[in-house]
């Protein structure tokens, strides 16, 4: 009998959209056209779970204390595999984050989809990500997250996919599984080494988690397995690498940007604001277990900080609107690992909440002018969209100033990368460079993609109209919080409140400063290049102009894709080769034990079942017994001297018995 | 008491269904869905109202019935038998929703179905060996009509032969409870009494033990003797197949379990390792005939007797994990058995009118939701996680695993042999039935039509209750394993002090 204690009926909250997305899939099978119903369930669905979250994030906001409820999901001899749900600040301001998110983007998406024939479809699959994602949130056992986080994956597979009539989308969500899925790979090892040696995979358990003290120094006094590294270590690089591939860090970073192959709000919910996050938040869910080895956290800070800076230098080269947001969530994505790795749980998810809104924002507000320009996503021919979509421009600077932590008036991005630099600054003078140039490339490539669509003249044809208001309220309240978050969010103590033992960072002058000018620079670098001069359709990129060799490296996206396409996919090739070869001698012994199979079953089921069991065994039993009643039957013929004779015969035998007896 | 309502409300069902005329289709109908549902309501209500902390047998009703010879009217219910009873009242709800559209006698029909659900579930309940073997036989006479009149392919000859099985069966069930009475110093017939320790001699329990287990095995369909089964299933008609795969075999299982293993434990571990080898021969010998039949209804008839395979290996390992993974395979297959037949005897059969796979022609276009339905089903019955099948058999493996010290490394080699070969088969079929051209389908005279009649009603409800069963359970088993736990505790004392005997 599971002990089910309070809490759990935070489990809900991953229900709800669960059984939305089981609704829509009924709707789908019954009456495909009805997208309303479809859009209803999917946002009643959510809107439950937005209530129960928030109820969850006030409870949490009183008592900071973690809560959870476990319960044994299967038992195989001794072993139990455990599910569990946690509420603590990590989990309750995920909930609140992702609920809200989620359920502005459903709204946005009932309207910039109800034009697509498979608008159903859509939401049933948001839906479902929905509900994996919460689950993966909640979650207080690791075998449940790395569920729910394929889940995750699958629902990113498919709507990355949605439109598979068209080959680049078809690629891109193929491309995003496979590449994930070399990360859970790591993940899923991990687990199971974890698993091994602690013999649990609940993260808190009144003491015996995988994530308390016992284990903990469990874990810790375990013999180095290989290199000097510890086990300890091994199992939280293992982890990070399922972080690697889900949050679009260096190397696993590729599919991130063709994953913008799927319809905007896609982009904006699962590439933008939540999933690339959720492996931000697995590295913040078992940072004890990365803390307690500065190998595991040094692997994260670097892997952040080259992410960071790679992929904001890569973006300066791109000219797809959707593709500029997400080289610069990567980068982004790449200074929360920065944060965790260095300054620890609280700075990186204060930047991820942080991020989330006004990437959301951004990515909404892309799809809102792609939208009201006709499907035009080239930043070289918009332009002057200012002044036909004013709304949503505003909206959009607003986003845009957020991710360039712009201090004056303190945007919300400002504060949590303040912290990230500061936490930098004091311990790795290295990374700090990086974090800074990382930063300013941020705000140069903002600049760019900005005076590029907003200023000038309209260089697209057909003219750009404002969309309504489904569209841009969703806008505005996603801009509310991307100007407000995070210095309230900071004045109200979030960082205290997501880590119990922060200890505020030594303020440096210098650090702050630097912070300021790389963010202030980049813009103004950027008016320098792109905003003084009228942009001419057809021009090419000053930039281009000028160093064409570089700009064409970051174009072309550092040739990344090349590379693994001359490494991985030669060397993949060559493996495939040889495998052929193998398979082909495999082919042929299969196919003859496949031989032996049928034979064996034809023998089996015509010979042995048919005539040995059947007829000889169990009809020659029943004839055998039919055939002694013929025999019986005969003696009873009613034919007297057949009698009388049977009678002498056996008196004969009974006399000779009867001497017999005598001598 | 409120177990034994179970019972009660059978049979009086199956009297007064009985009792209406003819004509009355829509009331006959009525009564004995009303009958069958309430009997599962009261299988609820009492798994609900089972303590479980306090274990044993619970809600235990003693009378004596004939104290000569100390034979008593005793029933009660530990988590075996509750699983069980839950199983059979699920069962019979979905069997008759699927007998919905018999209108030939249908009161007889109803009549015989509830008379022999009414056995089935005081199997369950008896406490007391005759009481026991006395449902036992009164299962087994509906059983003949069900196929003998409602049945198709070689109805006479099927019901026959299950009926000869069934009453062998028996036989040697009744010598070897006599056995049991005149072993043991007790004169009693009582399980509970007889099943403490000492009761037997060693000897005793080595001879009488093959016997008992033999009885009762024939009727799980224990290979050689499981051609009744596949024989009877595809003779009978859908809710008649339903029941005998979904809970007529699981007797002869529990017989196994409760009788022969909880009362003679040292004969059990004695024989286990002959019992294993035999069970790893039913789940490979059956999945490599299903893989060669033509008819559809045979491969379900062959998956049953591989399925059975797993229950029998699971009793032989005579630890927690196999016997618990025993139990949740009778569940499931219970659960799993039902549903193929239901779909492949019942919802195809109905709309194709042939059974014979030749002349399915890509039927995933003709009838879509019945082809995802029996896909679903047949990953259910291949064991894919999230289903029953998965947990029941993962512990029966876990169970042999455990068991190395008394089972041979080729028992469970052979049972691997035998999961791929489940594999193939399924898939095999699925393929041919649903993916497959038909040359035969060309006939221009009888055209297949492009789409066949929808689910009815009482179809989707069965169905839906039937997967949602063991997705359900697939995935949240673990209430169910405590329960079952609870049931197997006694049984477990007894094996593990049997082996300290001399």
């Amino acid at each position: 009998m599971p002990e089910f204690s309070s809490i759990l009926w935070i489990g809900l909250i991953p229900i709800f959209p669960l059984i939305a997305a089981a609704v829509i899939a009924l709707i789908l099978f019954v009456k495909p056209k009805w997208h309303r119903a479809a859009i209803g369930a999917a946002l009643l669905g959510l809107g439950i779970s937005v209530v129960i979250s928030f109820y969850a994030f006030k409870l949490s906001l009183s008592n900071h204390t973690q809560q959870t409820a476990n319960f044994t999901w299967l038992q195989v001899g001794n072993t139990t595999v455990d599910f569990g749900v946690v509420l603590d600040p990590l989990s309750a301001s995920m909930l609140a984050m992702v609920t809200l998110i989620a359920f502005l983007i459903f709204f946005y998406s009932g309207n910039y989809m109800a034009e697509d024939p498979n608008c159903a479809r859509f939401f049933c699959y948001l839906s479902l990500f929905a509900a994996g994602m919460l689950g993966l949130v909640v979650s207080n056992s690791l075998i449940l997250l790395f569920m729910c986080w394929e889940i995750v994956g699958l629902a990113s597979y498919l709507l990355i996919g949605f439109w598979f009539h068209k080959p680049a989308a078809a690629a891109a969500a193929k491309k995003a599984f496979i590449t994930t899925r070399i990360g859970d790979l790591g993940l899923f090892v991990g687990m199971l080494w974890a698993f091994k040696e602690t013999g649990t995979l609940l993260f808190y358990n009144n003491g015996n988690g995988l994530l308390e003290d016992a284990k903990l120094t469990m874990l810790a006094h375990l013999p180095e397995p290989l290199f000097g590294i510890s086990a300890i270590a091994g199992i939280s690089t293992l982890i990070f690498i399922g972080a690697v591939g889900k949050s679009g860090q260096v190397p696993l970073h590729v599919w991130l940007p063709d994953a913008m192959e799927g319809p905007t709000p896609v982009s904006a919910l699962i590439h933008a604001a939540t999933m690339v996050a959720a492996g931000v938040f697995l590295v913040a869910r078992c940072y004890p277990l990365f803390q307690a080895d500065v190998v595991a956290l040094n692997i994260v800070a670097w892997v952040g900080g080259l992410t960071a800076l790679i992929a904001g230098l890569i973006a300066i080269g791109q000219n797809d609107f959707k593709r500029i947001l997400a080289y610069s969530t990567v980068s982004q994505l790449g200074l929360m690992m920065l944060g965790l790795g260095l300054g620890g749980v609280a700075i990186g998810m204060f930047h991820l909440l942080g991020h989330a809104f006004f990437k959301a924002l951004l990515f909404l507000a892309a799809g809102s002018i792609i939208h009201g320009c006709h499907g035009e996503q080239d930043i070289r021919k918009l332009g002057g969209v200012w002044r036909s979509m004013p709304v949503t421009s505003a909206c959009y600077l607003v986003g845009a100033l957020a991710l360039c932590a712009v201090p004056i008036p303190p945007f919300s991005g400002f504060f949590s990368k303040d912290e990230i630099l500061l936490a930098s600054y004091n311990t790795n003078p290295w990374l700090f460079t990086i974090a800074a140039l990382a930063s300013l490339c941020t705000s140069f490539y903002m600049a760019r993609q900005v005076f590029y669509v907003f200023f000038g003249e309209y260089r697209g044809h057909e003219h750009p109209h404002e969309s309504p208001w489904q569209i841009t309220g969703p806008l505005v309240i996603l801009a509310l919080f991307a100007a407000f978050f995070g210095g309230t969010a900071k004045y109200l103590g979030i960082l205290e409140y997501l880590d119990a033992d922060f200890a505020a960072e030594h303020e440096a002058p210098v650090a702050a400063i630097i912070s300021i000018a790389v963010a202030v620079g980049g813009l103004l670098i950027g008016w320098l290049v792109y905003g003084r001069r009228k942009i001419e359709a057809d021009a090419t990129d000053t930039l281009e102009k000028a160093t064409p060799a570089l700009f064409h490296f970051l174009q072309h996206r550092a040739y990344f894709d090349e590379l693994y396409a001359a490494t991985v996919g030669k060397l993949w090739s060559w493996l495939a080769f040889f495998a052929d070869l193998f398979d082909a001698a495999l082919l042929v012994v299969s196919e003859l034990a496949i031989y032996f199979v049928r034979m064996a079953s034809n023998t089996f089921a015509f010979h042995t079942d048919r005539v040995v069991i059947d007829q000889w065994s169990f009809d020659g039993i029943c004839n055998g017994l039919r055939q002694s009643g013929f025999l019986t039957s005969r003696a009873q013929n009613g034919f007297l001297p057949a009698y009388l004779r049977a009678i002498a015969l056996g008196a004969v035998i009974l006399g000779l018995l009867f001497w017999w007896s005598l001598i | 008491m409120l177990p034994l309502l179970t019972v009660i409300i059978s049979f009086l069902g199956a009297l007064v269904v009985g009792l209406i005329p003819d004509k009355h289709l829509r009331a006959t109908r009525w009564i004995a869905l009303i009958t069958a549902s309430a009997g599962l309501a009261t299988a609820i209500t009492a798994t609900l109202q089972y303590v479980l902390p306090q274990g044993g047998f619970q809600s235990v009703l003693a009378q004596a019935w004939i104290p000569s010879i100390g034979i008593q009217f005793k029933t009660g219910v530990d988590g075996i038998s509750l699983t069980l009873l839950l199983l059979t009242g699920l069962i019979a709800v979905c069997g008759v929703l699927f007998s919905w559209d018999i209108d030939h006698r249908t009161n007889t029909f109803f009549a015989f179905f509830l008379a022999l659900i009414g056995g089935v579930y005081g199997v369950f309940l008896s406490l007391d060996l005759v009481l026991l073997f006395v449902f036992y036989e009164i299962a087994i006479v509906p059983k003949y009509f069900l196929i003998a009149i409602w049945g198709s392919t070689r109805r006479e000859y099927a019901a026959m032969k299950l009926v000869l099985y069934s009453f062998t069966s028996s036989a040697l069930v009744l010598f070897g409870l006599i056995a049991l009475y005149f072993g043991s110093d007790l004169h009693t017939f009582d399980i509970t009494q007889l099943m403490t320790p000492n009761t037997y001699s060693e000897t005793f329990q080595i001879v009488v033990f093959p016997v008992v287990f033999l009885g009762f095995a024939v009727l799980a369909g224990m290979w050689p003797f499981h051609t009744w089964a596949p024989t009877g299933h595809v003779a009978a008609p859908t809710a008649a197949s339903m029941l005998l795969a979904g809970v007529v075999m699981k007797l002869g299982a529990y017989g196994c379990l409760r009788i022969a293993i909880g009362l003679l434990p040292i004969g059990a571990t004695h024989w286990a390792p002959v019992i294993a080898w035999i069970a790893v021969i039913n789940i490979l010998y059956g999945a490599l005939i299903a893989l060669v039949q033509n008819d559809f209804k045979f491969v379900i008839g062959y998956s049953s007797v591989s399925h059975m395979g797993f229950v029998l290996l699971g009793l032989a390992t005579l630890n927690a994990t196999g016997l618990n993974g025993a139990v949740l395979q009778m569940f499931s297959h219970g659960v799993i058995g039902a549903l193929l037949f239901a779909i492949v005897g019942g919802s195809i059969y109905r709309r194709t009118h042939t059974r014979q796979l030749a002349e399915f022609d890509r039927l995933i276009d003709r009838m879509p939701a019945i082809a995802w339905i029996f896909i679903v089903a047949g990953l259910a019955s291949m064991g894919l996680p999230g289903f029953t099948g998965f947990i029941a058999e993962l512990n029966v493996l876990v169970g042999a695993w455990q068991a190395q010290n008394s089972l041979h490394v080729g028992v469970l080699i052979v049972a691997g042999l035998g999961i791929i070969a489940t594999f193939a088969y399924t898939l095999v079929k699925i393929h041919e039935a649903f993916f497959r051209r038909s040359p035969a389908a060309d006939n221009p005279e009888h055209p297949a039509p492009s789409h066949y009649p929808r689910l009815t009603c009482p179809e989707i409800i069965a169905l839906t209750l039937l997967i949602a069963t063991t997705l359900g359970v697939g995935l949240f088993p673990g209430r169910l394993i405590t329960l079952i736990n609870t049931g197997l505790a006694p049984i477990l004392i007894a094996l593990s002090t049997g082996h300290v005997l001399p």
